[in-house]
């Protein structure tokens, strides 16, 4: 009897322990925001806050897979989201996205209105979505140590001049992006043919490559641990200002033009704090604090103008239209498609 | 009365179990059986069978033997010597040991992974003495030089601990009824520390079996084990099922070994951590 009276204790602590956790705060006046990490200037967030009174719960992932994983497995209700145009469409496709109430915008006009051409491979209407950043694809090198000649081509990433000095994309898109551009097929692509060739190049480059890396591949290029890699052009940006020994390309096969926008999930609460937080960001001053945070192009056209010469002109930050007008967003894949890149990434990944 | 109260202070740690370990394990094996889709399945379990997560599979139980044996290896002449010591030395030499363990362990990882690089200081001062350079980052040796780093407190522990409490009396009479070094250490010395051994063994070939972020973090995304293999499925292709299936692969050969390395032991244990 007694062993039973426990055994009921704990269950009935199990379950207020396990329910009291789950839903505090849905009627208070807050807003959780999910986004890259060092994507926002934390500076920001709080003149928001002082502002408004909104609280803010600010929360940061990897890679667009990492939040979608985050995002899925429903812990935490986000009211907004920032991420990369593949894995918008993926949502939209899913149903997940809110349409936003663009009625109580006032900054809005501050934005050029191209990338939100660009943004129609994504969203076709561009009623989900609000652009943050974009930007390119490309090759960050170390002047000192490679001949700049060589950086006008993807085959740089293949050439054995440089073994055991090559940082290549540890994330599966950016990776097969490299082998199909340098094949001359699009970065789209789903023919098995030229997914299966591009996986063969990808395997004969392993030996080449000194190692695969996302985040910290700035860092190693800074401290120069490696001749070149495959980064952001944001990323590019930022080891610039902080090594000059080093330089950006995109090659002349094509690359992927990226961008970053924001929108409301469907497990949006907030849907009001959101689209102020969202307003604010288009405001030209705070634009102007997190692109200084960033060193990502933004589409801010207000802010773009405002800017010194020389830095409008930094084509590493900004790609010029000519290096645009070769680059492809990427899409979204269907499930196959996805598993099959998964699958050759993880064989590439499993070779001596 | 008493009875009930001595249960009710189980009560904090039995909630602990259920939630933590037990609906977790119960959650894994729900997704390891069951298809995306939702039906009952074995193909995320049997998916330990293709090439790629058969390799990884082998790669770890290979690296985490190689730096068990070197963990072994290192760890009992030192125990050895430290037994032997004066206690204030054992103290303080045991404190050494454990000092690294008070830093937390990812930053220790990424420490080494600054001091290897290839402009890291080791590379440095070897190259201003004219040797040539170290070149072990991002390679499985790296990986089990870290491993081995991280987890030689817990050898060292356990067999301290039980070579630490052998009576010196008893070594001082098998002396005196004749019997030399050799046979002292392999008839006495050795039998009273296999506990030791075996919970050294479990502490270190476990988490090296199973870890992944420093393969992620050493092995610059060359070297696949199969705790990457598992992360990367609940991370990057949302298999949560394939996941959860190699998950329970995995802890079959944690439990196997944990299993055969103590039925090895007939004492019981009882000189170790567990």
């Amino acid at each position: 009897m007694k062993k039973r009276i426990a055994a009921l204790f704990t269950i009935l602590f199990a379950v207020c322990f396990f329910t009291g956790c789950g839903d505090s705060g849905s009627d208070e006046n807050t807003l959780t925001v999910l986004n890259y990490g060092k994507y926002l200037d934390p500076k920001a967030i709080e003149m928001f806050e002082e502002e408004t009174g909104i609280q803010v719960e600010y929360e940061e992932y990897i890679t667009p897979e990492n939040m979608y994983t985050k995002y899925k497995a429903g812990s935490i209700d986000y009211d907004l989201i920032c991420t990369s145009d593949y894995m918008i469409e993926k949502l939209i496709q899913e149903g997940e996205i809110l349409e936003i109430n663009f009625d109580g915008f006032s900054n809005l006009s501050n934005l050029d209105s191209t990338y939100f051409e660009f943004s129609k491979s994504f969203d076709p209407e561009n009623k989900y979505t609000v652009p943050y950043f974009f930007g390119t694809v490309g090759i960050l090198y170390n002047k000192n140590m490679v001949d700049e000649e060589d950086m006008q081509s993807w085959d740089c990433l293949w050439n054995e001049k440089y073994k055991d000095q090559i940082i290549m994309a540890d994330s599966v898109r950016d990776s097969f992006m490299a082998a199909l551009k340098y094949k001359g097929y699009s970065l789209n692509t789903t023919e098995e043919n030229q997914l299966l060739e591009a996986q063969e190049i990808l395997i004969q480059q392993k030996p080449l490559v000194y190692s695969y890396l996302v985040d910290e591949a700035q860092d190693e290029m800074i401290g120069e641990n490696a001749a070149l890699a495959l980064v952001y052009s944001g990323e590019a940006g930022y080891a610039i200002e902080l090594n000059e020994n080093l330089a950006y390309s995109v090659p002349k096969e094509g690359s992927n033009m990226w961008i970053d926008s924001w929108f409301l999930p469907k497990t949006c609460k907030h849907q009001e704090n959101a689209e102020k937080f969202l307003d604010f960001l288009c405001r030209k001053e705070i634009a102007a604090m997190n692109f200084e945070y960033v060193y990502y192009a933004t589409p801010n056209k207000a802010l773009v103008e405002s800017l010194e010469e020389e830095l409008q002109n930094n084509t590493t930050i900004f790609p010029p239209k000519e290096v645009l007008d070769r680059c492809e967003v990427l899409k979204t894949l269907d499930e196959t498609a996805t598993a099959k890149y998964n699958e050759l990434w993880k064989e590439i990944k499993s070779t001596d | 009365m008493n009875k009930f109260k001595r249960q009710f202070l189980a009560g904090p740690y039995l909630i602990w179990i259920i939630g933590f370990i037990l609906l977790p394990i119960i959650m894994i094996l729900y997704y390891a059986l069951t298809s995306q889709g939702g039906e009952l399945t074995l193909t995320n379990i049997l998916a330990i069978g293709t090439p790629i997560h058969r390799k990884a599979l082998f790669l770890s139980l290979k690296l985490a033997f190689i730096c068990t044996a070197i963990c072994l290896v290192l760890s009992y002449p030192l125990a050895m010597i430290l037994s032997n010591l004066r206690n204030k030395r054992q103290n303080l030499i045991v404190f050494i040991f454990i000092l690294p363990m008070w830093m937390n362990f990812m930053l220790r990882i990424l420490a080494w992974k600054m001091l290897l690089s290839n402009n890291g200081v080791i590379n440095t001062v070897l190259e201003s003495v004219g040797l040539p350079p170290l070149d072990i980052l991002n390679t499985p040796t790296a990986v089990v030089f870290c491993m081995v780093y991280d987890f030689l407190p817990f050898m060292i522990l356990p067999i301290y601990n039980s070579m630490a409490r052998i009576g010196k009396d008893i070594i001082e009479a098998a002396r005196d009824l004749g019997a030399g070094s050799f046979t002292i250490f392999f008839k006495i010395i050795l039998p009273l520390t296999l506990s030791g051994v075996v919970s050294g063994i479990i502490m270190v070939f476990v988490p090296a079996l199973t870890s992944f972020a420093i393969s992620d973090l050493l092995g610059g995304g060359k070297v696949l084990l199969i705790g990457n293999v598992i992360e990367q499925a609940f991370m990057q292709e949302y298999n949560w099922n394939l996941g959860s299936g190699l998950s329970i692969v995995l802890m079959i050969f944690v439990i196997a070994s944990m299993a055969l390395m103590s039925a090895h032991d007939n004492e019981g244990g009882g000189a170790g951590v567990w």
